[in-house]
């Protein structure tokens, strides 16, 4: 399963960090952000709960980059 | 400016003020040391307060090399020598003021990216925000566009856009398809019309019926995928990605080992170590080597290329397929529908010269009675060459009222071979060679490609109507631009027979044709000329989506033209044209070229500058000032570079 999410943080190299924090989240088979559009695309690992795993990649991109937000709905 | 960042232009005022007021002070009565520095704090923790703790956060969570450590310990470090050696290296006032500059660099550039995203998505921001439901008992009532279901009943008033796609039930209108197609020219439209979603209302007021949902209606279709566009990265952008993975640890190494090696051999040769000044050759290095400018602006300049196509009706799916256009070298074209506008009509009437003489003498257009005399015969058909033949008269104005083409009696199809009629008392027969063969007519066998309607009057060969498909208006203009642009083969492939297919080559100006082929046979072709690329160059098929769909996957660039409502057109391709005019293919390499020559020049130029820099800073002669030029000023230039890439030129 695939989902976008928007995103806020301040410059392309902190959006690298959060994609490579991201990425390193359980239950998350890749993550892609775009600065540019300020949006995360999360490709989710099979049958896993997505809103516990976002909750996870937040406070990973909050510990590499204090200064970011996802729009968790 | 959004909140944060006038929050950061207010810091940048009130320290640059201090600073300045402090330096002039320090130079007009004398502070001392402790004092001084404690008043240099005061603007250094407003400005760089942030930075310090985002340093601080990034080492604990062990993110060591990024640019707010470089910062922290460049500046700590000035500061601290200024302390230690009173004034004489480094000091506080680089300290505050390589900070300050740094800010001011970061607030620019995010002012730039917030203004360029906000320009591209004005651009794009063609989804309505609400439809006019019309209830069963006639009322209206607004409702979100999500919400509405499949065959639902909604008005558009004028000046408003149409939120889902549908078919016009009531009502006409002109709409203005230019947010879809980048055509400036209102379309007209009319009951029973499909109408796409994006286009805006011109003139009247229209009540559609929904076929779609609102997620899957053209709108939809298009934000999404010039939002999704930005994800697919580049090699370029994927290359500075991992280029500053190696690179901020690598400058850091070097800032330590020039700070402590030159030194301890000093100390070891001379006696005498010249610690300060290593150290602070070693803090310029940090300031110069901050990789922001790259990291910025080469994905600023993808988004911005991406985001001036797609005002151009032109969609490309990924920074990685706008790089790879610039690199095509091998364009293929399917010829119908692509090059040709897959319509059949009257494109040459021949008449015979004895039926040119006989008109001549009633003083008649040859040419014109010939027409007329087919369009008789082919009054009650229903085939396609029959149809043209009636078109090219109306379109001529040779059909005067409904009684022009009466007066053909006894009208018999002759199956496989033509029409037989009695006209004013002759026996007039149209069709093809066969039947001219039959009729034992001395007919004109020289004929060009095309399908060929001969007229034969009385037993006398009258002559010929040539109906064949006819090029795109653009097409010829296109292949030129292409080629002027520098692709280095133009090749067309077609399922037409070998002499309608040269003919059209020929005068397109393509380099090469390929006739008589099955769809399957068109990707063999592909294959083969996917083999004879050279070097790096990339091979695009251009086609419009309709069967073409596993060629459009196996190019390396698959472009699907005219793809406004085709969904399996729009999966398959890696550019979708959402009109059918091929000149868009050249403006789209020139855009792809334009853009990508903006980001080589932003790399050769950011590292240019910052290898000269960091040389110069390592033998001394560039200061801080110097290193954050380096810094902020290579960033502020590539990022306005790279906003060039928003505009193009047609």
């Amino acid at each position: 399963m695939k989902k976008t999410y928007d995103i806020d943080v301040d410059c392309a190299n902190c959006a690298q960090k959060m994609e490579d924090a991201a990425k390193t989240v359980e239950g998350v088979k890749n993550a892609i952000v775009s600065f540019m559009t300020l949006k995360m695309k999360v490709e989710f690992e099979e049958g896993v709960d997505h809103i516990s795993v976002m909750k996870n990649v937040l406070s990973a991109c909050k510990k590499v980059e204090s200064d970011c937000d996802i729009v968790l709905d | 400016m959004n909140k944060k960042q006038r929050n950061v232009l207010k810091r940048i005022i009130v320290s640059a003020l201090l600073l300045a007021v402090i330096t002039i002070a320090e130079h007009v009565i004398s502070i001392p040391n402790p004092v001084l520095l404690a008043l240099y704090m005061v603007p250094y923790l407003i400005i760089g307060g942030d930075i310090l703790k985002k340093a601080f956060l990034g080492v604990r969570n062990g993110q060591i090399f990024d640019e707010n450590f470089l910062m922290a310990v460049a500046t700590i470090g000035a500061i601290l020598l200024g302390l230690v050696t009173d004034g004489e290296e480094g000091g506080y006032l680089e300290g505050v003021a390589v900070m300050l500059f740094y800010q001011t660099g970061e607030l620019f550039q995010s002012v730039a990216v917030g203004k360029s995203r906000k320009n591209i998505t004005a651009l794009m921001d063609i989804r309505p925000d609400t439809a006019h439901l019309i209830a069963e008992d006639g009322t209206e009532e607004d409702a979100d566009p999500d919400d509405i279901p499949v065959g639902s009943i909604i008005s558009v008033h004028p000046g408003e856009r149409i939120p889902i796609d549908g078919k016009v039930i009531d009502g006409s209108t002109t709409l203005d398809m230019s947010a879809l197609t980048g055509e400036s020219v209102p379309v007209s439209c009319k009951a029973e019309d499909n109408v796409l979603s994006g286009a805006v209302n011109l003139s009247g007021l229209i009540k559609i019926e929904t076929s779609k949902e609102f997620g899957e209606s053209t709108v939809s279709r298009i934000l999404d995928m010039v939002e999704n566009s930005a994800m697919k990265k580049s090699r370029s952008e994927n290359f500075i990605t991992k280029f500053a993975h190696v690179y901020t640890p690598a400058v850091c190494g070097a800032a330590l080992i020039l700070a402590v090696l030159p030194p301890v051999i000093n100390t070891i040769i001379a006696g005498e170590g010249h610690w300060t000044t290593w150290i602070i050759r070693a803090l310029t290095f940090l300031v110069i080597s901050c990789p922001c400018a790259l990291v910025i602006s080469i994905p600023l300049s993808f988004f911005g290329g991406i985001g001036a196509a797609s005002t151009k009706g032109i969609l490309v799916k990924g920074s990685n397929y706008l790089e790879a256009l610039s690199e095509t070298g091998i364009v293929v074209f399917d010829k119908t529908g692509t090059l040709t506008r897959g319509v059949f009509s009257v494109t040459a009437v021949r008449p015979s010269e004895s039926f040119t003489s006989e008109c001549n003498a009633l003083g008649v257009s040859p040419e014109d009675s010939l027409l007329l005399l087919a369009g008789r015969c082919e009054r009650y058909t229903s085939h396609p060459i029959g149809k043209s033949i009636i078109e090219s008269l109306e379109k001529k104005g040779l059909i005067k009222d409904e009684n022009t083409l009466t007066g053909a009696e006894d009208i018999e199809e002759i199956s496989g071979r033509g029409i037989k009629a009695s006209i004013g008392g002759r026996t007039v027969y149209a069709g093809n060679s066969k039947l001219m063969d039959d009729l034992g007519a001395d007919y004109d066998k020289t004929v060009p490609a095309g399908t060929v309607v001969y007229v034969c009057a009385n037993g006398a060969y009258a002559g010929y109507i040539l109906i064949s498909d006819i090029d795109k208006d653009t097409s010829k203009a296109a292949i030129k631009a292409l080629k002027r642009s520098g692709i280095r083969k133009t090749v067309m492939l077609t399922g037409d027979n070998e002499s309608a297919a040269s003919e059209v080559a020929e005068r397109l100006g393509l380099d090469e044709h390929h006739s008589g082929l099955l769809p399957g046979d068109k990707v063999d072709m592909v294959e083969s000329l996917l083999a004879g690329k050279r070097g790096k160059e990339k091979l695009a098929f251009v086609g419009d989506g309709i069967n073409d769909a596993p060629v459009l996957s196996r190019a390396d660039i698959g472009i699907a033209m005219g793809a406004l409502g085709s969904d399996a057109a729009i999966e398959a391709a890696d550019v979708v044209l959402m009109d059918d005019d091929p000149i868009r293919i050249a403006l789209a390499m020139k855009i792809s070229r334009r853009c990508l020559r903006i980001v080589k020049e932003n790399i050769f130029f950011a590292l240019f500058v910052k290898a000269i820099c960091l040389a110069l800073g390592a033998v001394g002669i560039a200061n801080m000032w110097l290193a954050i030029f380096a810094d902020v000023g290579v960033m502020v230039l590539a990022v306005l570079n790279s906003i060039r890439c928003l505009s193009v030129k047609e």
